[in-house]
């Protein structure tokens, strides 16, 4: 697991020391939101569909244990297997188990945000077997030995180029760089292993509670490949991930590939109610569902930020964050990028002090907030994240004296007049042609950018004082 | 129509000529201006950077320097944000200071909201002959829901050319405390709205908040570009006739 928020600045500086980074992501995240504002024009009332989102989320957040009670009910009557999993280790164990008892060797994956919150790869991987990610982006990542780097484009940092040079390692071959020739690349070798692999594992977009099914969401083929060709189709599933009917999930179709993708519906939507019924043609002939809480009810216990379990995993809040847009996923540490992730990460790790540091990647515009379709108030919520780490504090002792000081200072207006008197004397050494440069930090981190202004010689209230205004 | 000022600390300290601009043209809109020595700064840096305590203690001085107010308008939409949303969360455990802050939330408001909801500005009158363009800022825009009264009141000058900002709504960097806890990620994003404003065609960039305008100014100065900024109120107060 990676090693908490300790190193944020050096994950900032190797963002900023990557050749293509900033220029890829930020082009990935343009097309992405201009194209989500096109189809949610055309949509109409997206407001009210928003709206409609957040109540529906709400609803099933408030009454979470009945939808899951029937929601598995209704799955096992169907014929799939349900668990349930408080922990990750729990979640990996009964994964385990499943991939035992079927001798597997080989497990074929389709995108899932819940698997990478668990690491099931690198575990797999430790105890030998070998775990395949079938969607384009998560194999390119996988390749590079990452995380994804966006909930929905996991590879956006990668250019073309850096694509087919990692095709080129894992070939021995020279690969074009073209969009055509890399997906054939990976079609080519994905494909024999969706016939071989004994377990296919995907996750799930939505659990309906009535009647069960698991529907997902996706473009490429693969997660229908995944859960239909192999016998065994094990689902990860986050356990908030619940709505009551199809009537509700028809609003999250209108709202998810709208925000993630800008599409009015993605290539492929899948229903699966259960593993293949007698008489039926196709589906694996044994379903499971892990249901993973892994810190969820400890959040869902907080009505502080109880609201984030709304979070349909759509990344639009990554698409229009413009810290997102320069740093790219990797710097928030974890697997969750963006201003969702900032919040998520130190909620689901429970450690403040070593993951909240996230807290900070915000400069508080509440470009998130607008655009959630499920209406979170991600930029409140981080300042509750900044607050939580102030009261336990995690912040640094040079910091909270400064606010301290600050606050004895400005609290009294004649002190604030005298601060600003101190303030204009005090500016002089760093005075040039009008505007401060160099200085002292915190100035400094300005100056070293950005002209500053300097303090007035006569302030406002100088002037309105004696009468001049 | 009795207005008492918000000047907020970048007005009174940095920007002094802006609030004599903000004065007048609150003036000129049939407003009676008053200000209140005893304000203070009204504890958003603190507050978003999670201080609250101390946010608190600051807070509680500019509550009391706006008990008496009819109106308090403000030139920045983030400081009267703060005020009219988070002094609502700030005090929420304070029933006796809760009272004052929903008080003084219900009076406060933005100074182009102000013009057009309150004081019935339709028209800014004169005439101002630049090719402007217009940063929306985000606070303003987004958590107040002042988007178009700026908008429709620069057009209501004559002379004035109101150019198009590429990615207008992206937010400028600052963020307060952010601008120096995150210099880099903050400069690269100003850097991207200082390029967007010189893209735009623009002579000059217009804003209704110092802060950002501060921020999008030293970039610009530091990049070598010499584009004057001004505030909202400058450019009505230019257009009616200044002094």
């Amino acid at each position: 697991m990676a090693a908490g928020n300790r190193d944020l600045h050096g994950r900032i500086q190797s963002a900023f020391r990557h050749p293509f980074l900033r220029k890829a992501v930020k082009s990935a995240t343009n097309t992405l939101r201009d194209r989500k504002n096109v189809v949610t024009h055309d949509l109409g009332h997206w407001e009210d569909w928003r709206n409609l989102g957040m109540q529906i989320r709400n609803h099933v957040i408030e009454n979470l244990d009945t939808y899951l009670q029937q929601f598995a009910k209704n799955m096992l009557q169907q014929g799939a297997q349900v668990h349930w999993a408080v922990t990750a280790e729990e979640a990996l164990s009964i994964f385990q188990t499943i991939i035992d008892k079927h001798s597997a060797k080989l497990v074929l994956k389709s995108k899932s945000m819940v698997s990478e919150e668990l690491h099931v790869n690198h575990v797999l991987e430790d105890r030998g077997i070998h775990a395949v990610e079938s969607d384009l982006g998560e194999y390119i990542i996988q390749l590079a030995g990452e995380t994804p780097s966006h909930i929905i484009v996991p590879a956006i940092h990668k250019t073309r180029q850096e694509v087919a040079d990692l095709f080129e390692k894992d070939s021995g071959q020279k690969q074009q760089p073209d969009t055509a020739s890399l997906t054939r690349y990976a079609r080519q070798k994905l494909r024999q292993m969706f016939l071989d692999a004994p377990i296919g594992v995907s996750g799930c977009n939505f659990a309906v509670a009535d009647p069960g099914a698991v529907a997902l969401f996706t473009n490429e083929g693969n997660g229908r490949l995944v859960t239909s060709v192999p016998p065994v189709h094990v689902v990860f599933m986050g356990l908030e991930r619940i709505v009551p009917t199809f009537r509700e999930l028809d609003v999250m179709a209108k709202l998810l590939p709208r925000s993630a993708t800008g599409q009015k519906i993605t290539s492929y939507m899948s229903v699966i109610r259960g593993p293949k019924g007698l008489g039926e043609q196709d589906g694996a002939q044994e379903m499971h569902i892990i249901i993973v809480d892994n810190g969820r009810t400890r959040i869902l216990a907080n009505p502080k930020y109880q609201e984030v379990l709304r979070c349909i995993r759509c990344g639009s809040c990554l698409n229009v964050c413009p810290v997102y847009r320069q740093v790219g996923g990797h710097t928030y540490g974890w697997v969750y990028s963006g201003p969702i992730g900032a919040v998520l990460t130190p909620l689901l790790q429970n450690d403040l002090k070593n993951w909240g540091e996230t807290a900070y990647l915000t400069t508080l515009c509440g470009a998130c907030t607008e655009a959630c379709p499920t209406k979170i108030p991600l930029h409140e919520m981080l300042i509750q994240l900044r607050l939580e780490r102030t009261v336990s504090g995690a912040t640094s002792s040079l910091e909270r004296t400064a606010f301290r000081l600050w606050s004895e200072t400005w609290g009294n207006p004649t002190l604030y007049k005298l601060s600003m008197k101190g303030g204009y004397i005090g500016q002089k050494p760093f005075m040039k042609e009008g505007h401060l440069e160099g200085g002292p930090t915190p100035l400094s981190a300005w100056t070293n950018s950005r002209y500053f202004p300097p303090i007035a010689k006569e302030t406002f209230r100088d002037r309105w004082r004696k009468g001049e205004i | 129509m009795k207005v008492s000022l918000m000047i907020t600390c970048l007005c009174d300290s940095f920007f002094p000529e802006v609030g004599e601009s903000f004065v007048r043209v609150l003036r000129r809109a049939g407003a009676e201006v008053s200000f209140s020595p005893d304000q203070v700064c009204c504890g958003q840096p603190a507050f978003n950077a999670g201080y609250h305590d101390e946010a608190r203690r600051v807070a509680r001085t500019f509550l009391k320097a706006f008990q008496e107010a009819e109106y308090v308008v403000s030139p920045s939409g983030s400081c009267a944000e703060m005020v009219r949303e988070n002094f609502l969360r700030l005090f929420n455990r304070y029933p006796a200071e809760l009272e004052q802050a929903k008080a003084l939330s219900k009076k406060t408001y933005e100074f182009t909201e102000f013009l057009v909801k309150v004081a019935g500005v339709r028209s800014i009158g004169g005439r101002f002959d630049r090719k402007i363009t217009y940063h929306p800022s985000c606070h303003m825009t987004r958590l107040m829901g002042v988007k178009d009264e700026p908008i429709q009141l620069l057009q209501s000058i004559e002379g004035l050319t109101l150019l198009e900002l590429p990615r207008a709504y992206d937010c400028c960097g600052f963020g307060g405390t952010f601008s120096v806890k995150m210099p880099d990620i903050s400069e690269a994003i100003v850097t991207e709205k200082a390029e967007n404003v010189l893209q735009s065609g623009a002579d000059m960039l217009v804003g209704a908040d110092m802060g950002c305008l501060m921020n999008i100014k030293g970039r610009l100065e530091k990049m070598g570009h010499a584009m004057p900024v001004m505030h909202m109120a400058q450019v009505f107060d230019q257009a009616q006739g200044g002094l």
